[in-house]
């Protein structure tokens, strides 16, 4: 295990459960008037993501998409203005928590829609193929994106036309508040069904952090070198509502019990204390890791707060180009 | 295609020997098998494919060869394409057109006959677009492809066969200007696509009793040339709005009402619409007779708008036989 490797997936982790937990912490406040998903629990995927791909890859997300912003390499300041409706944020407040993007890095969008943004992800793939650039395309998706039509539609092009595409599934194993036991036969596999559809295949642990950054590393590697498509499935859990600041253990889609045990596998604080225990030295740095990700995501919310509103009139811009 | 390197060509058909009635025959051979192809019948997945080619630069032709079979990209067209140029604060827009074929006839039913522009023009950040001369088709087409915009391009399978001049080259024709095809002092008539065509016809018999028209055939449904409809409804003081789509919420609809609450007073009779009956449009080819808007429906109503007797319409501007057809040479299958 490498010291640099795994304090740098601390750092993603970390950064993004910061980012998660102060909009937790000021949402209440009322001043980021729109929905927002947090991925509080589920920061192990994009962490090894953000650790294995290149900025100049493209990336398309989710409703839950904070994460994969973050990790794509987009701009802190501009998300947190973006959900506070500010001017300076990454769509000029006209798509707030739900539509982030960061040409700057190739975060080309994320959609409010279930699946909307996976034949996206597909298309800038063809892109890629046609001008014959060594980009990959990578798409995030839940386990409930995996039961639209269009996922289907979009692998089965991606297979067809040998498309550079990683589909990255975070199973997070409810839809809202639907489990899976509801919405998809009992033990049938995502991924086998992928596979059947003529895609070369993974299964990832998302509470394991080295293999999981074995399998995302070798998959982007794989893209790439091959140009042909591979859909990963990451087990995950959602710790907070599905929309929402605040915990929902108990209205009664779920136990108490059961995320606890979820709660009791979390990657980035197993990982914190697998580092700690390496050096003293090590157990300072991880405290000023933590203390320089305090400021910066502090410092967001200051610049986000500090920001001006749109212009009223800015309402009825850029319907057109 | 020859302008631009980024501009490539799919659908389900356009390589197949038929070609999309004929409209994309040879492009394959002249420009390649990556820049032209047919798809796998997911109409939803590859408008999200098109959008996100256009997010790196590639702008898309999409062919579909109904535009029944269309609405399942509904998402992808309203929530998307629409939507990500002003959703992500103008930073990228969606160049991609997509040609949507509509029509009538030939027992094409209640699933391969809807005439749905209402349906788009609703929608803020998609233009639309229904050409209907060969050489609007052509200047058009070069325009929406070349737009920042999503485009539909909405063309009537009655029209396919037209034959007119076409200029050659990168020939445009602007997007959001209607056309004056006839002048007249009497009452405007404003169509759209294939609505044209009978309203031409119906204006050569109301000249025949005193009765001047102006057409317009507005070419665009959105942006929609208000300054052209304005004017010549100022002019005229009489408005019929035609539309080959259904009546409830129809683009007829909506100009009798833009016009109504703007030139009110211009008006010396109330306005009217001709468009297609609530009512899905059947198959039999005896549920079709006397069911689509035509002349002689053009022609008795204006004449009723303008107080004169129209008993004697349906003795000259008689019903073809058959009627579910552009004409005699079309044999289908559709």
């Amino acid at each position: 295990m490498t010291d640099n490797l795994f304090t740098n997936l601390f750092r993603h982790m970390y950064r993004i459960r910061a980012v998660e937990e102060a909009i937790a912490h000021h949402y209440p406040e009322g001043n980021m008037r729109c929905p927002v998903h947090l991925s509080i629990g589920q920061e192990s995927i994009p962490a090894v993501f953000a650790q294995s791909i290149d900025s100049t890859d493209f990336a398309v997300s989710t409703h839950r998409g904070h994460a994969h912003y973050l990790a794509k390499g987009g701009n802190l300041n501009a998300m947190i203005a973006e959900i506070y409706g500010k001017s300076s944020g990454c769509a000029k407040g006209k798509g707030g928590s739900m539509h982030l993007i960061d040409l700057a890095v190739n975060f080309m969008g994320t959609s409010a829609i279930v699946g909307n943004s996976i034949p996206i992800g597909v298309g800038l793939a063809l892109s890629v193929q046609l001008k014959g650039t060594n980009q990959i395309s990578c798409v995030f998706l839940g386990d409930g994106a995996t039961e639209e039509g269009v996922f289907y539609e979009s692998v089965n092009f991606a297979a067809v036309r040998k498309l550079p595409v990683l589909f990255i599934c975070e199973n997070n194993l409810y839809s809202v508040y639907s489990p899976l036991s509801v919405r998809q036969p009992k033990g049938r596999s995502i991924a086998k069904m992928v596979e059947a559809m003529g895609l070369e295949v993974a299964v990832g642990n998302g509470h394991n952090i080295a293999s999981s950054h074995e399998i995302m590393k070798n998959a982007v590697d794989k893209v790439r070198k091959t140009g042909e498509p591979i859909f990963l499935e990451f087990t995950t859990y959602r710790w907070r509502e599905h929309c929402g600041h605040d915990f929902d253990n108990d209205i009664g889609y779920r136990t108490q019990e059961e995320f606890l045990e979820w709660q009791a596998k979390d990657p980035l604080n197993n990982l914190e204390r697998e580092l700690q225990r390496t050096s003293s030295q090590m157990a300072t740095s991880l405290e000023k890791i933590k203390s320089e990700i305090d400021l910066e995501v502090k410092k967001a919310f200051d610049f986000a707060e500090e920001s001006l509103f749109p212009a009223q009139s800015d309402a009825y811009d850029g319907v057109y180009a | 295609m020859e302008v631009d390197e980024s501009v490539i060509c799919y659908g389900l058909g356009v390589t197949d020997p038929k070609s999309a009635f004929g409209t994309t025959a040879n492009l394959e051979k002249r420009f390649g098998s990556e820049r032209v192809f047919d798809m796998p019948t997911s109409e939803n997945a590859m408008t999200g494919v098109a959008i996100g080619a256009a997010l790196n630069g590639v702008k898309s032709v999409m062919t579909h060869q109904r535009i029944d079979f269309f609405l399942l990209a509904m998402d992808q067209l309203v929530n998307s394409a629409a939507k990500w140029h002003y959703m992500f604060g103008s930073q990228i827009s969606i160049p991609i057109t997509i040609r949507l074929i509509i029509g009538r006839g030939w027992g094409q039913g209640p699933t391969h006959s809807q005439n749905l522009q209402a349906w788009f023009a609703h929608i803020p950040g998609l233009k639309v677009v229904m050409p209907t001369t060969p050489e609007d088709a052509k200047g058009l087409l070069i325009s929406s492809i070349f737009d920042p915009n999503p485009v539909v391009f909405l063309e009537h399978r009655w029209l396919h066969n037209t034959i007119g001049e076409v200029p050659g080259g990168d020939f445009r024709v602007p997007i959001g200007k209607a056309k004056v095809v006839r002048t007249g002092a009497d009452v405007t008539i404003v169509s759209m696509s294939y609505m044209t065509i009978e309203a031409l016809h119906a204006a050569d018999y109301l000249a025949t009793q005193g009765i001047s028209c102006e057409i317009i055939d507005l070419r665009t449904i959105k942006p929609l040339d208000w300054d052209t409809v304005m004017y010549s409804v100022a002019k005229t003081g009489c408005l019929l709005a035609l539309d080959s789509g259904f009546t409830t919420g129809s683009v007829a609809g909506e100009i009798v009402a833009r016009v109504a609450i703007e030139v009110f007073d211009k008006l010396k009779v109330p306005p009217a619409r001709l468009a297609m009956p609530d009512v899905p449009e059947p198959t039999s080819y005896a549920l079709t007779k006397g069911f689509y808007v035509r002349a002689a429906d053009i022609a008795k109503k204006i004449m009723e708008m303008l107080g004169k007797d129209f008993s004697e319409v349906n003795n000259t501007l008689l019903e073809p036989t058959p009627h579910d057809v552009p004409g005699n040479w079309f044999k289908g299958p559709f």
